[in-house]
């Protein structure tokens, strides 16, 4: 279950300079802790103490915002695009 | 790009970004979020050196634009991109107050804000500023139409490239007003939110300055000279009241930190100023937050006739949320119906044609007057950020058609009668 992450600017020195990661999880919280495997520190970079998404995180899959899918259980599947993106001002 | 700058030169009074949700501090580069937290990024500045530096008359000897307020504003150059922005009207609205039972009550007029006719043109001439300075030399924006007409017409001033993404749906007029400054277009088959995230991977890819994304903590502070203008407006006073509308929240929580800043420096007497946000109930996430005393906004899907205001995801929400309860302000919503009537009233009574986010605005101002929100004594500010010239769809079937005459007296004499024994919208578009 090979998912694509697309990663921020702002994080990518966890992810050694890589802008997209391969990763293997059934949902968006799995992907967090295979993630924080992978790239140490980054699930504490998206995530508060209590383990609930920051405010200004955005996650998406295959063009959703996760909030109107499942929020961290959103189920993965092979092949999906997950994005995180910083909330953006504008007009 | 060339985006060092450890130190501001001498008569730039701004010091460093610093994050709004953990305090984390970064130099003033092409960045807008927090590495650490994903916070927004702020403009920081040394407001004691400004103290000294800044009187009422060297602001009003300044530029008649938004660069007389220079001091207060992001950028470094002796020479900024002045193309005339903002020094807008602030016109007493007595034909309107009397309609709605107030007694002091102002519009702040950014419909013939220049060069694109938005208040956006303020925002835009900052960041593109900014963004010469950081050595870009193409500058971009996700854009719901008044962003991508001012950043077009901007650059072309500037002599910077160009390339938009704008939603497919767009009204003409907005789309018609950024092709003819000669930018690259991208129409996205999506939302304006489905924009923003496209063009937030760009960014992160090709280096461009955007306008609203890495370029973002530049960017909004240009919306704080639609604070600073109403106190010089008013006679160097702070208003009592404000109504201003939400999208991002980004131009409501500028308006007050203008406001502040001016109060911290000592240009202008402190006191209590409510701040009220109006939003489209078509896409209304900030208005049901605080309907429901919520302190977080949840995404909504956008459908309103709105759609300079039409965003679901907004990034300054939870801020515009808090400024609202803290000032003793409300956000409320109207409806597509009540939008066309805001604009048709603020034409029938001020001669201001705005876009719909103005007749939002206008509406919201009317429920909360008759909510009982407004007291009639307040000096009451409201914002008019756009230009209706550029939503002519969302009221073209709702203002009558012209009456068509032979060219005689007696067709004349007929016709004369006609409208003045018919309501306008019976009117038919037929030889009288």
């Amino acid at each position: 279950m090979a998912v694509t992450v697309l990663i921020p600017t702002p994080l990518q020195k966890l992810t050694r300079d890589q802008a997209t990661v391969e990763c293997q999880a059934q949902s968006i919280a799995e992907l967090l802790e295979k993630l924080e495997q992978d790239c140490p520190g980054i699930k504490g970079r998206l995530c508060d103490e209590s383990g609930q998404l920051r405010r200004f995180v955005n996650f998406y899959v295959n063009n959703e915002d996760i909030r109107f899918l499942n929020g961290l259980e959103t189920p993965l599947k092979d092949g999906d695009e997950v994005s995180i993106i910083p909330a953006i001002a504008g007009g | 790009m060339t985006a060092t700058l450890t130190s501001t030169p001498e008569t730039a009074y701004f010091t460093h970004l610093k994050c709004k949700e953990c305090g984390a501090e970064y130099e003033p580069k092409a960045i807008h979020v927090c590495e650490y937290c994903f916070g927004p990024l702020e403009v920081k500045y040394d407001l004691n050196r400004l103290a000294t530096a800044v009187t009422r008359s060297t602001i009003e000897a300044g530029p008649k634009s938004i660069w007389r307020y220079r001091a207060f504003l992001p950028v470094t150059s002796a020479n900024p991109i002045d193309v005339g922005t903002g020094m807008t009207p602030l016109i007493k609205a007595q034909r309107l107050a009397r309609r709605l039972g107030l007694k002091h009550l102002y519009i702040k007029n950014d419909a013939v804000n220049m060069p694109t006719l938005s208040f956006k043109d303020r925002v835009v001439s900052v960041a593109l500023t900014r963004a010469r300075e950081l050595g870009f030399t193409t500058v971009s924006c996700a854009s719901t139409g008044n962003l991508a007409n001012s950043t077009a017409a901007i650059a072309a001033y500037a002599g910077l490239d160009c390339c938009v993404f704008i939603p497919a749906d767009l009204e003409a007029g907005k789309v018609l007003g950024t092709l003819i400054y000669g930018p690259v277009v991208m129409a996205v088959e999506g939302n304006y939110d489905q924009v923003n995230r496209l063009c937030s991977e760009v960014a992160n890819t090709h280096g461009w300055g955007f306008v609203n994304i890495n370029l973002r903590p530049y960017y909004s502070e240009g919306s704080k000279t639609l604070g600073y203008e109403v106190i010089e407006q008013l006679g160097w006073q702070l208003p009592d009241h404000i109504v201003a509308p939400l999208a991002s929240g980004s131009l409501f929580t500028k308006i007050y930190k203008g406001f502040r800043e001016f109060v911290e420096v000592g240009l202008v007497a402190d006191k209590p100023v409510r701040c009220s946000g109006a939003q489209a109930a078509g896409c209304s996430p900030i208005a049901q937050a605080y309907a429901e005393g919520r302190d977080f906004v949840a995404p909504v899907k956008p459908n309103t006739i709105a759609k300079s205001i039409a965003i679901g995801n907004p990034a300054d929400g939870v801020y515009a949320l808090e400024i609202a309860r803290k000032t003793n302000g409300a956000i409320a919503a109207a409806t597509d119906e009540e939008i066309v009537a805001g604009i048709k009233l603020l034409a029938e009574t001020e001669g201001i044609f705005t876009e719909t986010a103005g007749g939002t605005t206008i509406a919201v101002l009317k429920k909360l007057v008759e909510a009982g929100k407004i007291d009639s004594e307040e000096v009451t500010v409201v914002y008019i950020t756009g230009n209706g010239l550029k939503t002519q769809e969302a009221v073209q079937n709702d203002i009558g058609q012209p009456l068509t005459i032979e060219p005689k007296l007696a067709s004349f004499e007929r016709a004369l009668e006609r409208s003045r024994t018919l309501e306008r919208l019976d009117w038919q578009p037929v030889l009288v």
